[in-house]
């Protein structure tokens, strides 16, 4: 089954068409730009690159999985409503997968890994895998010290991620090169098991893990300055 | 009417999720979801709240809107949207969703201009608009006084607020006075038992000095004021704020601004008709107003009914119901949100 996967919870806007078979995830087509500011207008042309791209028309798509954060806000949102307004035109599922879930499974190979994505304001987006790949710990978001604490406490040995990178220096844990942001690829697996059995489409719910920023008005304030 | 196109249109610029269904002029769908509430406590909109809100409510009202006009969306010709001005997190997913319906359905898209959208909307009221036309845009967000000659290519604008939005202005008395978020309706019904001639508040830029330079232009920020000094003064002495009367009286210095300046641009620019949008058209005293004064110099106002007047998606359907007839080529998908858009912009 063809589905189409997008992600923009980092600044990497992803779009890719992946094959969902009964053996497994192959890639069909993928576009990523890393343009932390640019996701509204980069992510609709990226999808209709990857169909172009694959030979396909939307009505060839079987479902959709987005990555559900957590990221900054405003990015965020352009992945998961440019997905949920594609269903509902398409009739077809959408599921969602946390992001942080599509650059920590691909690398466990044994051992704990941190997952690490740029959360600005000096903090990152972290969880922690154990060596199969299952998400033991987060999504979190805290300064990359806290996080470095409680990598350390789940015996982790090695960070990857967007987030990792920048604040390699504070994590001081071994750096794994790739994925640096949430792998299309990995998404659409850990999504695979619903696809295959065709569970009900799910609402995508953002990871915002964040209040809005917001100072509510205390009684009747003066007008005058 | 059935080979003329069929548009849908959305807004999201503000605290609004609109979807709106249109078949040239004629509206088949408006449907709203609105965040309002959840503003309320915070005395103005507050944007990751509203971007959040647009979110969730974009599809289900997309649902709601194609069950109104009893269509579905491989029916609809083009999709337009509010690309601009607005609050840019709350734009951002009306574009997106936009384009995501677009490419799915594989439709061309429109990014439309908020503003131009407000002027369009009366079509769906009174039908095609005379060119060249005046348009007074008062809301929460804005207040405007523009030229119109070519809806689908391009207004002039003439003046605009140089402080407070006049929305701005009601919602802040509103406060003032101990009524609720938005201030518009509260003030309208209290003003109906108040004498706006009771109390004298300033008219901004109303002076001759100030008329040489902002001729079009529109002030609320003195005005603000000096109800604030007004009110606060009561209330220091003891006495009882006359709440009807302090109403009736902003009421009557905003509308009294609002109407002479867009009855001075018809006047010097020689145009008959002055069209009246945003959420402020829906006071019933600048309603009035208008009509009795244009009525003196032989112009006509229009003004459509006030769930058009307040943003939503008819509008925006409206204006792309109007580009299309035009012939106006339809957006590119890399299309940005732009918060800041000029007027001069109709489409990008
Ligand atoms: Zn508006």
């Amino acid at each position: 089954m063809l589905v189409l996967v997008v992600d923009s919870s980092t600044p990497a806007v992803t779009a890719a068409l992946v094959e969902v078979s009964a053996d497994g995830v192959t890639s069909r087509a993928s576009r990523c730009t890393v343009d932390a500011r640019a996701h509204g207008e980069l992510l609709a042309p990226q999808v209709d690159a990857v169909l172009a791209d694959a030979d396909a028309r939307p009505g060839d798509l079987g479902a959709i999985v987005a990555g559900l954060g957590p990221g900054p806000f405003t990015g965020l949102r352009v992945g998961l409503v440019t997905a949920a307004t594609m269903g509902q035109v398409l009739g077809i599922p959408t599921y969602g997968v946390c992001s942080l879930d599509g650059i920590g499974h691909p690398v466990a190979a044994g051992e704990p890994v941190l997952a690490a994505s740029d959360a600005r304001r000096r903090e990152v987006y972290w969880a922690v895998y154990d060596g199969t790949g299952q998400r033991i710990a987060g999504p979190d978001v805290d300064t990359p010290a806290v996080a470095a604490a409680r990598a350390r406490d789940l015996a982790v040995t090695a960070a990857v991620g967007d987030g990792a990178h920048r604040y390699a220096d504070v994590l001081d844990l071994p750096l794994r090169a790739e994925p640096r942001y949430p792998d299309a690829v990995a998404l659409a697996a850990l999504a695979a098991a619903r696809i295959r059995a065709g569970a009900p489409s799910e609402r995508l719910t953002p990871l915002y893990l964040r209040r809005p920023d917001a100072v509510a008005a205390t009684g009747r304030k003066p007008v005058l300055p | 009417m059935a080979d003329e196109p069929l548009i849908l249109g959305i807004e999201t610029s503000c605290d609004e999720t609109g979807v709106g269904i249109v078949r040239g002029h004629t509206l088949l769908a408006d449907a709203l979801a609105s965040s309002v509430e959840e503003h309320a406590r915070f005395g103005g909109v507050v944007p990751e709240v509203a971007s959040r809100a647009h979110l969730e409510a974009i599809v289900p009202t997309m649902d709601r809107a194609l069950a109104e006009a009893g269509v579905t969306i491989a029916d609809i010709d083009a999709i337009a949207v509010t690309s601009g001005p607005g609050l840019a997190g709350a734009l951002l997913v009306g574009v997106a969703a936009a384009k995501g319906y677009a490419v799915a359905a594989e439709k061309p898209v429109y990014g439309v201009n908020h503003l131009a959208a407000h002027v369009a909307v009366d079509t769906l009221e009174h039908g095609p608009l005379p060119e060249p036309a005046i348009a007074l845009l008062v809301s929460g967000g804005h207040s405007s006084l523009l030229l119109v000659d070519d809806l689908a290519r391009g207004v002039t604008p003439l003046g605009a607020t140089i402080d407070d939005a006049a929305g701005e202005a009601f919602d802040k008395v509103a406060r003032l006075l101990g009524l609720p978020f938005p201030g518009g309706p509260p003030i309208d019904r209290e003003a109906r038992n108040g004498d706006p001639g009771s109390i004298h508040f300033p008219r901004g830029l109303t002076a001759p000095k100030d008329l040489a330079a902002h001729r079009y232009d529109f002030s609320f920020s003195g005005l603000k004021t000096a109800v604030a000094r007004w009110v606060e003064a009561r209330q220091r002495a003891g006495e009882p704020v006359p709440v009807a009367d302090v109403a009736a009286a902003f009421q009557e210095a905003v509308c009294d601004v609002l109407t002479a300046k867009a009855l001075d641009a018809c006047r010097a620019n020689g145009i008959e008709t002055l069209v009246v949008g945003g959420g402020v058209a829906a006071n019933s005293r600048l309603r009035a107003l208008a009509e009795q004064r244009a009525a003196k110099h032989g112009i006509r106002v229009r003004v459509p009914r006030p769930k058009l007047c307040t943003d939503n998606g008819a509008m925006v359907a409206a204006l792309g119901s109007h580009l299309v007839a035009a012939g106006v080529a339809p957006s590119r998908l890399d299309l940005p949100a732009d918060s800041a858009m000029p007027l001069t912009v109709v489409s990008v």
